[in-house]
């Protein structure tokens, strides 16, 4: 069985010493390797910005897109082979700006898909500007003045999109994060992973200190009840978003895949393309 | 007894005027008549005329009628609308409920008939189509038995007592119009049909058809006119053979998804018109760039923007052909007949593979929607071909090397291997990359890379690029044109060449890359070339141009109101360029 060391390659990230994203992919790793899969079975498709190309540094197939496309690319993948397990993968502008409307549509569709977001609050390949999830009044090079739109609430808009599973994670604590994407990638339908993950060369706001003063983990509120949906709004509205662990998760719904008429069991890819004369003669017979 | 027969049907939409056209043409395909149908179908003037004008012929027949022989008429906007397009040897049915007025510059007489209170006096005034067929049916001196059988098919499910209703609505227009004919009975008959039966479809048909005989399992797609046809298709039939379909948030997440979808190993496709197409352009590019398969069908409608969303255009050539920021190789191809949009599809299902990169196959929106007979599709000629996919054993790779996805190869063609492959691992991605698909931006690497893909190309098996038909070494004139002008092109190139022209046509199937080799000849055999196209600037006799010159004796007849070009009309405008 292969362990988180097969899920490595020989590919060095280029991302900043000290980065968030190396949590997230080391997570990503662990719990690939914990939930009993091998690498070729595994796709990552990520976006386009310094998390997108976590796509080439996990020994998996690997796809890395245009930006906020991430998502509907891996749920193709994961139409037409359903016995992959897909993650995708992206930063908060590429799920949150450009990608905004995939990511409501691929959580509402329900397509069996884990999404990791290495949410920082700025863009940092295109060297700090403004993102969605800054904070009003976040200076970048694009606010000089201070962000003026509110930030936006990705949790509040899972849940509120008919989301079957909403996680939030943050990269200094790997146990935990692993813990959350493993039960993601085990989760029957799309499973939304939010994780906080410091830009340290441009988000000298949200850094690791502030993060471990403003986080509290679910597992330490009394009675939190995952199940409970109306709870867990309440809770990331009352926390202003800023908790970790399995926020809701929906086991009765059904995947899309499951709800399809029709869809076959075995992956698309393996099934014969050929129609039989009998078949086709079947379709002409209607237009005749 | 008339060879050709023009019907159209118009009234308020919503009033049934598709489903008369659908059943006078059922009846007549199965009497063995060849038929064209063109929709009008948006609200031009207030109140949402729809007509359906279905020309009918015992031979074959490739366009749409110059005249009308009987327009039937729900209301008095129909009559407003059409009666131009009559002759003096034409008629007009119209319902009395309306009290209709046969306009003072009329050519053809006015006839009255109470559609409106025959069907009510049978039950519900909605059967006032079927008296309408009825009608139509005393016109061409037949007998009301041929459409039992489509009105079994239409109603059966309601019953025999609904199917006796309609059966009875049907007879009692035949009465009624034979009484009014008097001695003119028999006038409009039209000469016998050989009774074979042939397919009746429309082309998104003939392509959606196309892709499942191609093998594609999978599809994603937005909603849109004049495509949408080709989605719904795909969804009734898909679940029967496993696949699926998914209606996605825009033609962005369509596209991307469908390559997703061929990157996972399924063959997979999209389909849309302009607007979707511009949203589709980064997707065109990122399948260029990682080699992945696509196919995308452009069903062309009237541009800019929303423009003119149900009618006939053949703007968006330049947006397929040259779309998309940087360069990649692509191939586009434009079927021009049903059978052409049948095996089209499929071959670009297979070029799309072979090749590994996107192609689109466009059509316009009289192909698209235009209703039309086809000998049935040969089966035997359906091929899939999904070129180089690895499906030996790999062996491990040393140090968890990537596969060579874009491993350097003679003919530019890299072996394909699907995720869920053992020791098949690799990357792909939109940045430039290496062999292994690792991102590399060193300034020989992109040459090598840059070559390579366009080098596939050479390798592009495509039937049959140019439609020709040259009788003439030496031609007084070269026709082109491409997808849906075909028919129209064809009767012009008969009349002209029974005045005595020598008239050659070309309808170009391959638009890229385009066959000049094929091409060039034409042109240079001819003393003028008239590129005939529904679009304001030409696009077409300029990619000409640019390919293979001939700037000095190259004309344009463009047409952008957005209609077909009819017969006549372009028959009179190759004759004014040839003066």
């Amino acid at each position: 069985m292969a362990t988180f060391k097969d899920f490595r390659n020989s590919v060095k990230p280029n991302w900043c010493p000290g980065c968030g994203d190396f949590s997230v992919q080391a997570a990503i790793q662990r719990a690939a390797a914990n939930v009993g899969i091998e690498p070729h079975e595994l796709a990552v498709v990520a976006g386009i910005g310094c998390s997108g190309r976590i796509a080439g540094y996990i020994n998996s197939y690997g796809f890395h897109g245009i930006h906020g496309r991430a998502l509907p690319i891996a749920q193709g993948v994961k139409m037409a082979n359903r016995n992959l397990n897909v993650i995708a993968s992206g930063g908060d502008g590429d799920g949150f700006a450009i990608g905004m409307a995939h990511t409501v549509h691929a959580i509402r569709r329900n397509i069996d898909i884990t999404y990791v977001v290495m949410d920082n609050q700025i863009y940092g390949l295109t060297k700090g500007q403004t993102s969605p999830r800054s904070a009003q009044g976040f200076v970048t090079k694009s606010t000089p003045g201070g962000a003026i739109e509110p930030s936006l609430k990705p949790l509040e808009v899972a849940l509120s999109s008919g989301a079957t599973f909403v996680a939030q994670g943050f990269s200094t604590d790997i146990k935990e994060l692993t813990a959350l994407i493993e039960a993601g990638i085990q989760h029957k339908g799309f499973s939304f992973i939010n994780v906080f993950s410091p830009c340290v060369t441009y988000n000298k706001i949200n850094t690791y200190e502030w993060f471990k003063e403003h986080l509290t983990k679910l597992s330490d509120i009394e009675g939190y009840d995952s199940s409970n949906r109306e709870l867990a709004m309440h809770t990331v509205m009352d926390k202003e978003g800023l908790v970790t662990g399995i926020i809701y998760q929906d086991t009765e719904t059904k995947s899309y895949q499951e709800k399809v008429p029709g869809y076959s069991e075995q992956p698309l890819a393996d099934l014969d393309m050929n129609l039989t004369e009998d078949q086709f003669n079947e379709l002409v017979k209607e237009f005749l | 007894m008339l060879h050709q027969l023009s019907w159209k049907v118009g009234g308020q939409q919503g009033e049934g005027i598709e489903s008369t056209g659908e059943m006078f043409s059922m009846a007549m395909n199965r009497l063995g008549y060849h038929l064209y149908g063109y929709r009008h179908f948006s609200s031009r003037i207030k109140g949402g005329h729809t007509n359906n004008k279905i020309t009918v012929r015992p031979t074959k027949v490739r366009a749409i009628a110059d005249d009308l022989d009987i327009l039937v008429a729900f209301d008095q906007e129909t009559i407003e609308v059409n009666y131009k397009e009559l002759t003096e040897n034409s008629i007009i049915l119209a319902d009395a409920k309306f009290n209709p007025e046969k306009p003072e510059d009329s050519k053809a007489p006015l006839y009255i008939v109470p559609f409106t209170e025959i069907a009510t006096e049978l039950g519900t005034s909605l059967m006032k189509n079927m008296v309408a067929i009825g009608a139509t049916a005393a016109l061409l001196n037949l007998k009301t038995p041929v459409f039992q059988s489509v009105v079994e098919e239409i109603f059966g499910r309601k019953g025999e007592e609904v199917v006796r209703k309609n059966m009875e609505a049907i007879q009692k227009g035949y009465d009624a119009m034979s009484d009014l004919l008097g001695d003119r009975v028999g006038e409009w008959e039209l000469a016998p049909a050989d009774g074979k039966r042939r397919m009746y479809m429309i082309g998104n048909d003939a392509v959606a058809l196309g892709a499942l005989a191609a093998g594609a399992r999978f599809m994603s797609a937005y909603p849109i006119t004049p495509a949408s046809e080709i989605m719904e298709y795909l969804i009734a039939k898909l679940p029967k053979l496993g696949g699926a379909v998914i209606q996605t948030e825009d033609e962005i997440a369509a596209a991307t998804m469908a390559i997703g979808a061929n990157f996972g190993g399924a063959r997979s496709f999209t389909a849309s018109a302009g607007p979707g197409l511009s949203l589709m352009m980064e997707a065109i590019g990122l399948s260029g760039m990682t080699e992945q398969p696509l196919v995308i069908v452009d069903t062309q409608r009237g541009g800019p923007s929303t423009g003119l969303p149900t009618k006939q255009e053949q703007s968006d050539l330049m947006a397929m052909l040259y779309g998309t920021h940087g360069e990649i190789p692509k191939v586009v191809i434009a079927p021009s007949t049903l059978e052409e949009a049948f095996f089209d599809t499929i071959q670009a299902f297979n070029i799309a593979e072979e090749l590994q990169l996107p192609v689109i196959l466009m059509t316009d929106l009289q192909l698209s929607l235009g209703k039309q007979t086809t000998d049935p599709f040969d089966y035997s000629k359906i091929e899939i071909r999904r070129g180089k996919i690895v499906d030996d054993v790999l062996e491990a790779p040393e140090n968890k090397d990537y596969f060579k996805r874009y491993e350097n190869t003679e003919d530019g063609i890299s072996p394909r291997v699907f995720p869920g492959t053992e020791n098949g691992i690799h990357h792909v991605t939109g940045v430039e990359h290496d062999e292994t698909g690792k991102p590399n931006e060193a300034p020989k690497n992109r040459e090598v890379q840059m070559d390579k893909r366009f080098r596939k190309l050479e390798k592009l098996n495509f039937d049959t690029p140019v439609y020709v038909n040259a009788p003439n070494e030496e031609a007084d004139v070269l026709l082109v044109g491409f997808n849906s002008t075909r028919g129209t092109i064809e009767e012009v190139q008969e009349r002209l060449t029974t005045e005595g022209l020598k008239v050659n046509h070309a309808h170009v199937r391959l638009l890229f890359p385009f066959p000049s080799q094929e091409m060039a000849p034409l042109v240079a055999n001819a003393k003028k070339v008239i590129v005939v196209e529904n679009n304001k600037t030409s696009q077409l006799a300029n990619i000409m141009k640019m390919n293979i010159g001939g700037h000095d004796k190259t004309y344009s007849i463009t047409k952008y109101d957005g209609t077909p070009f009819l017969p006549r009309e372009l028959t009179n405008k190759v004759k004014e360029l040839l003066d």
